[in-house]
């Protein structure tokens, strides 16, 4: 790892326990600032709950996490979130111009409402996804992939310097994995950092940079040419057949 | 300021606001005329009061409905008798200090529920089942005994079981409406964070909002709608006036302001007409008048509302049906008849109806109305504007197919929709034109 360069992210020790068994254990992580990095590992790995430990949205059992330095208390405007689209309700009354909006209420603060600025950088983001014509439309009326733009959107307006997005690429139209590879690049050309829970071997090193492989605790995490080898990936996925497969296939490749 | 044009469906919700006004103003003589009510002093405080509370919790209750919290309202409103039995043997029969006793009671369930289900393995439904039934089994027992006090007999606490608006007096409007005012402006004031917290709690929280005080003070206030709502519905209905309007207003629209504006007017006007009924007859209980009217508008909503109702919806499907039956005939048609030789080759109605059956019935006599086919005998045949229709169609797929492929080379815009429409309807022309070029280089 480049020691030169600051870290957008450092964790260490980072733990969280469901009756005591622990989901993730022990993690220790320094990422670089303007990384595309995938997270990646089998089912129950504890993908999403690194990212909701880093973000403190569950209690962390052990461990320190902080972003450029500072804690995340100090450090929440530099952070921007893409929760699985699965989370919400998209039944719930309300317009995908509106839902991109919310992206700006913690910068707005309490008791301050959205405005004709909000609404501009809403739209603006909304356009980057490729959504403008849709702006107004009931979030129940999106498919899938419209529902994932519309939350990259909302956390582009955040304007953050460091993005975790859980499972973005999961059953998502052609379109929208292309727009959202596209958005991956701008951040990254914009020097954002970006974490991605992700599922695909066969695009990660496409798509992203640096890789962590994950897998309770954390098996390998560095440069993708480095660490995604068929050695770790057996490592990560237990030595299962088809991902072996995969691996070997990357490996050839390389 | 500039004012943005109202959408149809912005004008179909206000149009039905006002709909529900002018009904229950309508109600007031009607029911004058046909159950003989007499407009007394003590009728129209009671209407009166009726309406405010119906705002209050109409309002509040889109909330428990959204957050899929409709049976906590009822944990919440059932567990509020204890705290009336408790206040009455303190303080005696103050409506004032009952209320407060009744929402004192309903908080500490409300807490009680949160710290079960964050402590424990308990599910939801478990914990709320628990807490109503024990609240309300304390404050049953506490009610008889009450009874059994000489004096309290007549305190008339029983109402808080089943609602009795009659019971509302003029100075309990001021306290009605004091509280309702500082209720709706605390939804006012904390709007962003509560719709917030009620889409996605979890962006909220990883933006930095305190999410626990959030939920703790939206909770808060459907408490105090409960409670101050108990006069009218009673511990055992008031979970239908704090939830029917908020489900029949949800009907009419699609946004968070107008369900909660909606969901008022229909709390008011099943608050007001409920009681108003209630009135006829002195053993007419409030409660159970109120929510047969709530579930009127909820029914009349499912079955009427555009958009999300059931005929709306029936029709909907129908329409969708005749278009993709249409547009199917038109390709299997021009299909046929290209692999047969020329567009305009005659195609056997065995064929057509062999794939599609009734809907190839349907999407045909579209076709022949709209002049794009006629008949030959047992065959049909594509006319001039049947084979303009079709080549315009066939061609719309082939751009889709160039714009799947090359999009992203050629850098053209993203689209959020997909190809069961015209791509010359999406795509700027500029975009059109670039596709264009592209079947021109890459003929078939």
């Amino acid at each position: 790892m480049n020691d030169r360069a600051p870290l957008a992210l450092s964790v260490e020790d980072l733990t969280v326990a469901y009756h005591s068994k622990p989901a993730i254990w022990d993690i220790d992580l320094g990422v670089p600032e303007g990384v595309l990095m995938a997270i990646v590992g089998p089912n129950g790995a504890g993908k999403s709950t690194l990212i909701k430990a880093v973000l403190n949205l569950i209690p962390r059992a052990a461990g320190t996490v902080s972003f450029y330095g500072s804690p995340y208390e100090q450090a929440r405007s530099l952070v921007g979130y893409v929760p699985q689209r699965g989370s919400v309700d998209w039944d719930f009354p309300t317009s995908v111009l509106d839902v991109v909006t919310m992206g700006l209420y913690g910068k707005l603060g309490w008791l301050r409402r959205p405005r004709r600025k909000e609404r501009d950088l809403a739209l603006f983001a909304l356009e980057q996804v490729g959504l403008l014509d849709l702006v107004d439309r009931q979030i129940s009326q999106l498919s899938g992939g419209q529902q994932q733009r519309t939350f990259l959107a909302r956390a582009l307006v955040q304007d953050a310097q460091i993005y975790f997005m859980d499972e973005p690429f999961a059953a998502v139209d052609a379109i929208t994995e292309r727009a959202i590879v596209k958005i991956l690049h701008q951040l990254k050309e914009r020097g954002k950092t970006v974490l991605v829970v992700h599922h695909d071997l066969q695009t990660v090193e496409d798509y992203f940079d640096w890789v962590t492989l994950l897998n309770v605790e954390v098996v390998a995490s560095g440069p993708a040419a480095e660490v995604f080898t068929p050695e770790n990936l057996q490592k990560t996925y237990g030595g299962r057949v088809s991902y072996l497969h995969d691996g070997q296939v990357l490996a050839a490749g390389d | 300021m500039k004012v943005k044009p109202m959408s149809a469906e912005d004008k179909r919700v206000w149009l039905t606001i006002a709909g529900i006004v002018v009904l229950g103003i309508c109600f007031l003589p009607i029911g004058q005329w046909l159950f003989g009510i007499r407009y007394t002093y003590t009728v129209r405080v009671v209407a009166l009061g009726g309406s405010i509370l119906g705002v209050i919790s109409g309002a509040l209750g889109c909330f428990a409905v959204l957050r899929r919290e409709s049976l906590m309202g009822d944990a919440l409103s059932h567990a509020a008798l204890p705290g009336v039995a408790v206040a009455f043997l303190l303080a005696g029969r103050d409506l004032g200090v009952l209320l407060i006793g009744a929402g004192i009671a309903s908080w500490i369930a409300l807490r009680f529920i949160s710290a079960l289900l964050g402590t424990t393995r308990l599910k939801q439904d478990a914990a709320m089942g628990i807490v109503l039934a024990s609240w309300f089994a304390g404050g049953i027992a506490l009610l008889a005994y009450i009874q059994s006090i000489p004096d309290a007999s007549q305190a008339g606490l029983d109402r808080f079981i089943f609602g009795q608006a009659a019971a509302i007096i003029e100075s309990d409007l001021l306290l009605i409406s004091g509280a309702g005012v500082v209720v709706l402006l605390a939804l006012a004031l904390f709007w962003k964070e509560f719709k917030l917290v009620t889409f996605d709690q979890e962006f909220a929280g990883a933006n930095g909002f305190q999410v626990g005080l959030i939920n703790t003070l939206l909770s808060t206030l459907i408490v105090i709608a409960i409670v101050l709502g108990l006069q009218l519905a009673g511990v055992i209905l008031m979970v239908g006036i704090l939830i029917a309007p908020g489900i029949a207003a949800r009907q009419w629209t699609r946004k968070l302001n107008h369900m909660v504006i909606l969901a008022a007017v229909f709390g008011a006007f099943a608050g007001g007409v409920g009681a108003v009924i209630s009135a006829i007859d002195a053993d007419i209980p409030t409660g159970p008048m109120i929510i047969v009217v709530a579930f009127t508008l909820v029914l009349a909503s499912i079955a009427l509302a555009p958009g999300r109702g059931l005929l709306w919806s029936s029709w909907r499907r129908r329409l969708d049906s005749r278009r993709f039956a249409r547009q199917n005939a038109l390709r299997d048609l021009y299909r046929y008849a290209l692999s047969h030789g020329s567009p305009a080759t005659p195609v056997p109605d065995t064929f057509v109806r062999g794939i599609g059956d009734r809907s190839a019935a349907l999407g045909l006599r579209q076709l022949l109305s709209a002049g794009l086919v006629e008949t030959m005998g047992d065959n049909w045949r594509l006319t001039d504007a049947g084979i303009e229709a079709a080549r315009r169609d066939a061609h719309s797929l082939r751009l889709w197919d160039l714009y799947r492929l090359y999009a992203d080379d050629m850098d053209l815009p993203l689209l959020g929709e997909d190809r069961h429409l015209d791509i010359r309807d999406v795509l700027p022309a500029d975009a059109i034109g670039q596709l264009e070029a592209m079947t021109e280089q890459r003929p078939n």
